[in-house]
């Protein structure tokens, strides 16, 4: 997601949604452990400075967390944002998750929400000022008590020293004082020699609560009086509820309503498992609508022949690539596909609503708070400053939160309850009701000169559109970005290079899978490139550093990762290494993948996996370490086993067993190394798994001569 | 009828249907909620708890097995956060999103309390049917590997979830994050 293209349809969908103008939302704040939440609430204590701070007489340091936990590390690489400036003890800082506020807003595209790898990258201004500018009433409030110049205090450690006393006054004892002072406009902020926790390797400040199951998660969420939901939906995507009996689900134990709404019927229960059976005690009529014949062989030809299509939306021309292939030596063409995938994070979707007389409050696991409060308003018939969002902790997002649905079914089911009601999906509800990666169709021709250097690149790109539904504004010309994102942008030196996209949409819907179009497009590009390589004969890593002479960064990781992985150098007998880099997020990546291809059954190993990021100045090696580690394994996983499939217009795959995950018996073992830098601070949660796909696919052809076009990659075609 | 059962210590008796999985009966009926939902199928261990020291699926265990049985959550394992595996998970840094972590904690618990030094390969099949999407699968062979050595410097902690007394409620503690550890990362800074 590009931020200028967001900021454009912000307003478009703000006038959609909305049955109002946002406001100012005085929300209560939802701790993150029952430690938090015995202590007073933060809006009560006295220092509250700006949107983030909160200091109490205890010494106790509230930071307010504006961006979902999804483990991506936002808890404590924010707080370390705010605690550099803020000069707190690190030990004294507890966590919040903020509420729905305009304040909160993502200075990268203008609504609350967490997504697009923008967390660090747009709060490294506004925390740190935030903390400087606490730290600075703090240190006013210090020398008034003491009538001394400010000039002779400084802050460490959560206290105001007098330098030339010694004296020391505690942030707690400050907190009153501080609090009636005039917060200051201008601060000054530290250079980056000085900082002493940003670039360190904290430990994350949520390791504890989700060691011992205090954690709050959405589906954990207890309110007096609350109960339990599940939804029928319809098995065939895009149908609905013909009729219903709910007869024999009430009489099952624990049962307490079935009610109708948009997505459904919800049996409402005193239990989640009471619901569910009740659910299956349900007889439905479903009117099963245009997809009810739809197939996965019918999207393929769908796709193919989007592709084939005239009237292509240009997102890339350079030079003549017409000219530059009938002037080539030598001419190259391949086909590639990768399926639909689903997120399937590891907690369910579920929400918790309350539709009451006073507005309504709901606890979300979600990545979209501003969308979220306006789709509640709407629905309940509220001002969205009616309604208080709740952020818990996410049980995995990879861009599955930032839809609507689940807080669409709890505040519906809410409302027509009058009470405080959880709706849980099953693990098949998630599965087969998701918003999955486009499947995608690439065709490419390329052309070599006689030295085997590519003079000539074309790329047409065939896929649904996530964004026509999400941002439609966005998409201009036919032309979605996201569709295109890491084939657009190839960064290889090519004189000619045309990349267009025909948007074809399938009847399945689409949604921002972890890297979004990158996941599919690094695929496809950087595998296609290797073909080049073999096509001239040359070393795959010679090839790409030749034509990233005038790419510095790409050079750097692509560099970092040959040299770690020691290419070039001898394997052990039947392994093989493969190599990809792509850029996204603002971030470098570069990939070396060493894999053995069993002869016998064709099952592929990955034994080990070298990735070099440079994700501009680092904030907590630990998070980017584990965000890489994590960005491979997701990415990994659907190279290795990941395809949604549909069939009369049902998803073929219902849970963990047809729907399969790495484990740890498969786990390669994954280096990580950081390219120093003093670039602005770039994303990480998504630009580790775009190029683990084709890393992988290169060393299968380095090993085997096969090349995996279609993606997963099946053992049964490298027998 | 009343199912009891011995959670965490202390003596349960709870009327439900009998047929209901005890993941259910811990996180709807009892609100302890720190073991979770993932798949209802046994198929990614977020719902593992011990039964009788047994890593056991709750999803799948209907609650009147239970019956007469010693069960410990996540919330029982230790008073304070103190055992020896969630030590290290807290060393090495595990948790991502977190979800998985009880399943996963409660198999590292089960699988050195029978093996106290562990291979890799065994590591790997005791905890291969707990799926992390975050993939933390790395820092968790780390994690297990620790707290097998911290195991066998105090063995008394290891043994902590046999005692007959243990607290029921969760002791709030402060969450140690303090220092910055020297983990190598080649390149880095």
């Amino acid at each position: 997601m590009s931020s200028a293209m967001l900021e454009v349809d912000r307003r478009e969908f703000l006038k959609g949604v909305a049955s109002g103008a946002t406001g100012l939302v005085i929300g209560f704040y939802l701790p993150h452990g029952s430690q938090a939440r015995a202590a007073a609430a933060p809006d009560a204590l006295p220092f509250a400075p700006n949107a983030w701070i909160r200091i109490g007489t205890d010494d106790t340091v509230t930071l307010v967390i504006d961006k979902s936990e999804m483990g991506q590390g936002v808890v404590t690489s924010l707080s370390m944002l705010i605690a550099e400036e803020l000069e707190c003890g690190w030990k004294k800082i507890r966590t919040v998750f903020a509420p729905a506020a305009k304040e909160y807003a993502n200075p990268e595209f203008g609504m609350q929400g967490t997504g697009g790898s923008t967390s660090v990258k747009g709060m490294w201004t506004p925390l740190r000022k935030a903390g400087a500018q606490a730290r600075e009433m703090l240190i006013a409030a210090a020398s008034g008590k003491w009538g001394v110049d400010k000039g002779v205090c400084r802050a460490e450690d959560s206290h105001v020293i007098n330098t030339q006393t010694k004296e020391r006054l505690s942030y707690g004892s400050l907190a009153e004082a501080a609090g009636k002072l005039p917060a200051p406009g201008e601060v000054t902020l530290k250079e980056p020699k000085q900082f002493r926790i940003v670039g360190k390797a904290m430990k994350r400040l949520d390791a504890a609560d989700k060691t011992c199951g205090r954690a709050e998660f959405g589906i954990d969420v207890r309110q007096p009086g609350m109960l339990h939901a599940v939804v029928a939906r319809c098995p065939v995507i895009g149908g609905k509820v013909a009729s219903f009996n709910a007869d024999k689900a009430k009489a099952v134990r624990g049962v307490r309503h079935v009610v109708r709404i948009s997505s459904g019927v919800a049996v409402v229960a005193d239990n989640t498992w009471s619901a569910m059976q009740g659910r299956d005690a349900l007889e439905i009529k479903w009117e099963e609508g245009p997809n009810a014949s739809l197939t996965s062989a019918a999207i393929g030809k769908m796709l193919e022949e989007g592709a084939s299509k005239p009237g292509a939306a240009v997102a890339r021309k350079e030079g003549d690539v017409t000219a530059g292939l009938a002037n080539a030596a030598r001419k190259i063409e391949a086909v590639y596909q990768a399926p639909f995938l689903a997120h399937a994070t590891m907690e369910p979707m579920n929400c918790v609503a309350h539709v009451h007389a006073g507005g309504c409050d709901v606890w979300a696991p979600t990545q979209f708070q501003t969308v979220n409060q306006m789709t509640a308003a709407k629905i309940a018939g509220l001002k969205p400053e009616q309604v208080n969002i709740h952020t818990t902790f996410l049980g995995g997002g990879f861009g599955r939160r930032a839809e609507q649905d689940f807080v669409i079914e709890a505040v519906e089911i809410s409302q027509s309850m009058g009470a405080p009601v959880q709706v849980t999906w099953s693990r098949e509800d998630d599965m087969q009701h998701d918003f999955y990666r486009p499947a995608s169709y690439s065709r490419f021709e390329a052309g070599l000169d006689a030295d085997g250097w590519p003079v000539a690149w074309s790329n047409r790109i065939a896929c649904p559109s996530i964004m026509s539904r999400f941002f439609p504004g966005s998409v201009k010309n036919g032309l979605d970005d996201s569709s295109v994102e890491g084939a657009a942008d190839l960064p290889y030196a090519i004189p000619n290079i045309l990349v267009d996209y025909q948007l074809t949409e399938t009847g399945i819907p689409v949604g921002f899978w972890r890297s979004v179009g990158h996941s599919q497009n690094a695929f496809f590009s950087e595998c296609f490139l290797d073909e080049l390589a073999a096509a001239s004969g040359k070393d795959p890593y010679q090839f790409r550093r030749r034509l990233l002479q005038k790419a510095p960064r790409h050079l750097g990781v692509l560099d970092l990762a040959a040299t770690k992985a020691g290419w070039g150098e001898a394997l052990p007998a039947g392994h093989s290494r493969g190599i990809a880099i792509l850029s996204s997020f603002g971030s470098y990546v570069a990939e070396v993948a060493e894999v053995s291809v069993d002869k016998k059954n064709g099952e592929v190993r990955v034994h080990r996996v070298v990735c070099a990021v440079d994700c501009g100045r680092t904030v907590n090696p630990l998070t980017i370490e584990a965000q890489m580690q994590s960005g491979i394994v997701f990415g990994l996983t659907a190279a290795l086993k990941g395809a949604i499939t549909i069939n009369k217009g049902r998803v073929e795959q219902g849970n963990f067993d047809d729907y399969q995950q790495l484990r740890m018996n498969e786990m390669p073992k994954i280096e990580v190394h950081i390219v120093p830098s003093d670039q602005p601070s770039s994303g990480i949660g998504e630009p580790g798994t775009p190029p683990i796909a084709p890393a992988v696919c290169n060393a299968i052809f380095a090993a085997t001569g096969k090349r995996i076009r279609q993606l997963p990659i099946r053992a049964e075609e490298l027998v | 009828m009343a199912i009891r059962f011995t959670l965490n210590g202390k003596a349960q008796s709870v009327d439900v249907d009998p047929r209901m999985p005890l993941l259910w009966v811990l996180r709807d009926t009892l609100n302890l909620t720190g073991t979770k939902f993932g798949c209802g199928m046994a198929l990614c261990g977020a719902c593992t708890v011990h039964i009788e020291g047994e890593a056991t699926r709750s999803c799948v265990t209907p609650v009147s097995d239970v019956a007469g049985k010693k069960v410990t959550t996540i919330e029982g394992l230790s008073a304070d956060v103190s055992h020896p595996v969630q030590k290290a998970w807290i060393e090495l840094d595990v948790p991502q999103c977190g979800y998985c972590q009880s399943g996963q904690i409660m198999s590292a618990a089960a699988l050195l309390a029978k093996n106290p030094r562990p291979t890799q390969a065994e590591v790997d099949d005791a905890m291969s049917g707990n799926i992390c999407r975050c993939g933390t699968y790395q820092r968790i062979r780390q994690a297990i590997q620790r707290a097998a050595q911290m195991q066998a410097a105090s063995p008394r902690q290891a043994t902590l979830e046999k005692k007959s007394k243990e607290p029921t409620e969760p002791v709030a503690i402060t969450p140690d994050a303090s220092a910055a550890v020297g983990l190598v990362l080649g390149g880095a800074q």
